[in-house]
Formats: structure tokens, sequence, C-alpha cells
């Protein structure tokens, strides 16, 4: 069985793409559209890795993984951030905020792997 | 004749006299003074009298007008900031306390540096707010980041597609159906962006500011507009289109919005002060605020006042050259009526110490000042400004504060050598020392 990826993401043909390359890979894949109630499915999922967009109906990204860096549970847990706006300052933002690594869009599906992979002991 | 476009009325009875080959105590005989004063005068430590400057002219044969102070102070002033704005690593800085010399020396030049100083300075303009557009637009960042989601999605999508041998007859259908959406919202997405980019308006990317634009337009008519004194004219009817239609100086459509605004409180000013009234009042009483509120009975609404002075006709017997300075509750200047040696800045915050903005520290308060504008010569002026709430007092509504500065030379005073408030232009700029309230270092050494 192998590791678990959670992807919240609102963009549900990004979700398609990224759930496909990462089963083919061998990762469970699961994933949710919306930024509100994010850290419930995030706790009841306990994913090893979490794949966060930051522009999410709701709740922000940024928002999301500061409080995920605030709870003892979930300090530990990888995040691979994603964003559409590939400026310094989101960077700048993400890392400050604790993101394990940043990805802007439109990445390649390699990156995508290559991150995932080396986010997680495989 | 070529005369040195200097400020200074000394240095330029010094520059006539050398042009003409007389001797100083030569022409200090001709005009009946002491060759050590003539000496002080041509090295600006003494002043000249009107009845003094006169025979001068004509001992140097020249008309008074161009030996008269002021003439070049804007000159002066712009070179002044273009020495501010040099680096401050420069390797060899401007000689900022030289730039008299320079004006007379090479006035060809120092026009050059001051018109490209000016242009700098709209430039720079320019960049920040198309900046300030790129950065903070919301429609140009929603376009974009909805082109970035899609372009990510189907990037994605096709390499799947493209690389996958064996790919499940389900998922493939899915995929292709998603890239079909996909492309149909990048195209409508390009469209979209391409469509608004191409819809701002070609007189906004102007150098001017708009209000810059509006006090251009205003200048260039003499700061007086007849048609708003005709009795039949609507501030809101076509005579405002056929006014504004047709002006270089208004280019973008927000200068002809603000000149509306400023048009139609113009007229509302005319109509409560008609300028017979004024006129008659300005020929009892004189140019002085306090004299004319009274017997034209304009109660509390000094701004009116301030603002109808502003905007007679110049050559009105007894009315002096008037400036003029609006503020909002931010402190930022709303308008700019120019008076010859006081400078206002173009842009960026002004003196902390004008009365305009002690007025508005306290509204309702009426501030009459007499206040020396630093530069050389040190200029006096009587400043009056008051404070008002815009749309009046409401409970829940934030208070909406305006400031308004009428500035008169201080002639107009009796004691023109009382006590003066020493103020400036603008901090970067301004030489005073010690001086409380200043908020960044002069980039000029003292003058």
């Amino acid at each position: 069985m192998g590791k678990h990826v959670l992807v919240i993401e609102d963009e549900p043909n990004i979700v398609a793409a990224i759930t496909f390359i990462l089963r083919r890979d061998g990762w469970q894949v699961s994933s949710h559209a919306s930024g509100s109630d994010a850290m419930q499915v995030i706790r009841d999922a306990a994913p090893d890795l979490l794949i966060l967009d930051v522009m999410l109906p709701g709740r922000s990204g940024y928002d999301i993984l500061r409080e995920l860096r605030g709870d003892p549970a979930t300090a530990d847990l990888p995040v691979l951030m994603l964003t559409a706006k590939g400026q310094s300052r989101d960077r700048q933002m993400a890392e400050a905020f604790g993101a394990s690594r940043f990805m802007s869009k439109p990445f390649s599906n390699t990156e995508v792997l290559a991150s995932v992979r080396e986010l997680v002991d495989t | 004749m070529s005369l040195p476009r200097s400020s200074l009325t000394g240095t330029r009875i010094r520059a006539r006299r050398t042009v003409l080959g007389v001797a100083q105590a030569e022409l200090a005989r001709q005009v009946g003074v002491s060759p050590s004063y003539l000496n002080l005068i041509e090295h600006n430590r003494r002043g000249v009298g009107a009845a003094l400057l006169d025979r001068l002219a004509s001992a140097l044969e020249v008309p008074v007008d161009t030996l008269r102070e002021g003439a070049g102070t804007q000159l002066v002033e712009t070179l002044r900031e273009a020495a501010a704005a040099a680096p401050a690593h420069h390797p060899a800085p401007p000689e900022a306390d030289r730039i008299e010399d320079f004006v007379g020396r090479f006035p060809g030049w120092a026009d050059l540096i001051a018109a490209q100083q000016r242009r700098i300075g709209a430039l720079e303009r320019t960049v920040e707010r198309l900046t300030d557009r790129m950065a903070h637009d919301p429609h140009l960042s929603a376009a974009l980041h909805e082109l970035l989601s899609v372009s990510a999605s189907l990037r994605s999508t096709a390499t799947i597609l493209a690389e996958a041998r064996e790919i499940d007859p389900g998922w493939q259908a899915r995929f292709l159906g998603n890239i079909e959406t996909d492309s149909l919202r990048l195209s409508e997405g390009a469209q979209a962006l391409v469509g608004y980019l191409d819809a701002a308006e070609p007189a906004e990317s102007g150098l001017a500011a708009p209000q810059e634009e509006l006090e251009a337009w205003l200048a260039d008519r003499g700061w007086h507009l007849p048609e708003l004194e005709a009795a039949g004219f609507d501030a809101a009817g076509p005579e405002v289109d056929e006014m504004l239609a047709g002006h270089g100086e208004l280019g973008s459509a927000s200068a002809i919005a603000l000149a509306r605004a400023y048009l139609a409180r113009a007229r509302a000013d005319a109509v409560a002060l008609p300028l017979p009234r004024v006129l008659e009042a300005l020929a009892r009483v004189g140019p002085k605020p306090p004299d004319l509120a009274e017997v034209l009975g304009v109660g509390s609404d000094l701004p009116r006042l301030f603002r109808r002075l502003a905007s007679l006709p110049d050559g009105v017997p007894g009315l002096p050259p008037r400036g003029l300075v609006i503020c909002d509750g931010s402190g930022t200047l709303t308008f700019r009526r120019p008076l010859p040696g006081f400078g206002l800045p173009r842009f960026g915050g002004a003196c902390p110490l004008w009365p305009l903005y002690q007025a508005l520290a306290a509204p309702l308060r009426p501030v009459e000042q007499m206040v020396e504008m630093s530069g050389r010569p040190a200029r006096r002026f009587v400043a009056y400004a008051v404070c008002e709430a815009q749309g009046g007092a409401r409970f829940g509504a934030p208070a909406v504060l305006e400031a308004t500065m009428l500035l008169l030379p201080a002639s107009v005073e009796t004691d023109a050598t009382a006590p003066a408030l020493p103020v400036g232009t603008s901090c970067r700029i301004c030489p005073r020392a010690g001086c409380a309230a200043r908020r960044e270092p002069a980039l000029v050494g003292g003058t």
C-alpha cells in the first residue's frame, strides 16, 4: 500500500492530472476542493504529504499552512505549496510560513513527481 | 542683451554693469549711493528699494523688470531639486551652492537641466502608476491567475496523454474532455485579458497627473474663467463640454472629471459672491480676507471667499497676486495655484509647518499667519487658512475634512516686518536647520 498524498486544490482538472500521475507512481491519492473546512479534512486523512494550493475558496493556503505548523500533530507534515503567481513575494511568504517546498503553476509532471518523492521517504 | 536669469537682483545688476564695462564706483555715483553700499547690493546682502531700482535700471539701460527679483526663482528651485536628486555617492556632487552662478553663466544649459528634471519627475510618476497598477489591479491579477491555472492543467494533462503508452480508456476520455474545456477557457481568458489591456485609454498613459493637467489648463486661462460669471451658466449643461473640449492640457478622462468638479464648485462660488459685489468690497476695504468676510457677509464660509479671491481676474484694482492651496484630511494637496516665491511641491508632501496644516488640525478655527518662505531671498507672505468638514456633521460617518489656504504677499499688512513663521516647500529641498518638523534630511546644503 503506497503512501498517502492529500491534494487540496479547487481546479478539478489539475486535481485529475495530479491524481493520475501520482497513482501511476504508486501513491494513494485523495483530494479536497475547499479551504474553509480543509483543516478537518487534513486531520481526518492524516496524509504522509499535503499538496496545498494557495488560492482556495473559503480560506487561503497560507492561513491553513500557518495553522498546520502551529499544531504539534501536523507541524512536521511535508507540505508542497502550489501557486499561480510565481513571484518572489509569494515564495518568501510560503517559506516564512513553513512550506517544505514551493511550486508555481504551470508546473511539469516530472517536477511534481520529483518533489513528492523527495519530500516523503519511500 | 544677455542677462543672467538669476532670481537675485544684485547678481543681475552686477552682471549688467559688467556687460556695459561700467566701474562699480561710477555706477554708484550715477545712482547716488556709496560704492560700498552698491557692492553690498551686488552681492545680495542688501535689498533694493523701488526708487533706487528705477535709477539703477535707467543707468544700466534696461527695463526695471529685468532687474527685479523672482523671474528666475522657479528655474533655480527646479535646479535645486535636480541637485537634490543626484545620487548620494555621486563622484562629483553638483555645486548646489553655486546654482545662481551656473544659471547666470549658462542659461541655456540651466534651462535644459530644469526641463529634463521636470520630465524625469513626470516619467517617474508614470512608472510608479504603472507599477501600482500591475501590482494591485484586481482584474489583471485575477485574469493572470486564471491563465496560469488553466495552463497548469493543460500542460499536465497534455503531458499525460503524450507520454502514456497504456492508458485506461475511461481516463483517456476524461483527459481529452478536460483538454477541450481547458483550451476553451485559455482562449477566452487570453481574449479577455487583451480586451482589458486594450480598453485602457491611451490618454491615461499621459505623463502628467490629472491634477497637474487641471492646473495647467487653469494656468493657461489665467486662473479666471469669465464664462462662470454669466447669468445663465449651467455647471451641468452642454456649455461645460464646450469649455473642456479640445484642450491639450486636459488629456485624460480623470483630468476632465476633476475639471468638471472644479467648474461646479467655482460656479457656485461665483453665484454666492457675484463679481460686482466682490470688486466693490475690494475697493472699499482692500484684499485682506478678515475685512472682506465682514463686508461680504460670508459668515463661516471662508473657504469660498478664499477660492473666489484666487479665481478673480488679474489686474483688478487693489487685488495683489494670490496663491491658493487646498488639501484633504490626509494632508494631500488637491489644488495648487502657485504664487511666485512661495514654492509648492509638485508631488509628495509639503512643509508640515504651513498654516494649512495648522488649520487642518483645528477645524473651524481660521488661522492668519505671516510666513517666511525659505530661499534666497527669503520671501514673506500672509497665509489665511481654515478647515471645514465636507457634507456637514453626521452620526456614524467619518468626518471628511478639507483645509484651504490663501496666500497674499506680505505687503498687504501694514507692518510687513512683523515676526513671521519660517516655512519651506518640502523637506527634501528645504535648507532650514534645526526644524522640529523635518521628516527627512535636506539633500541640498544650506544656502
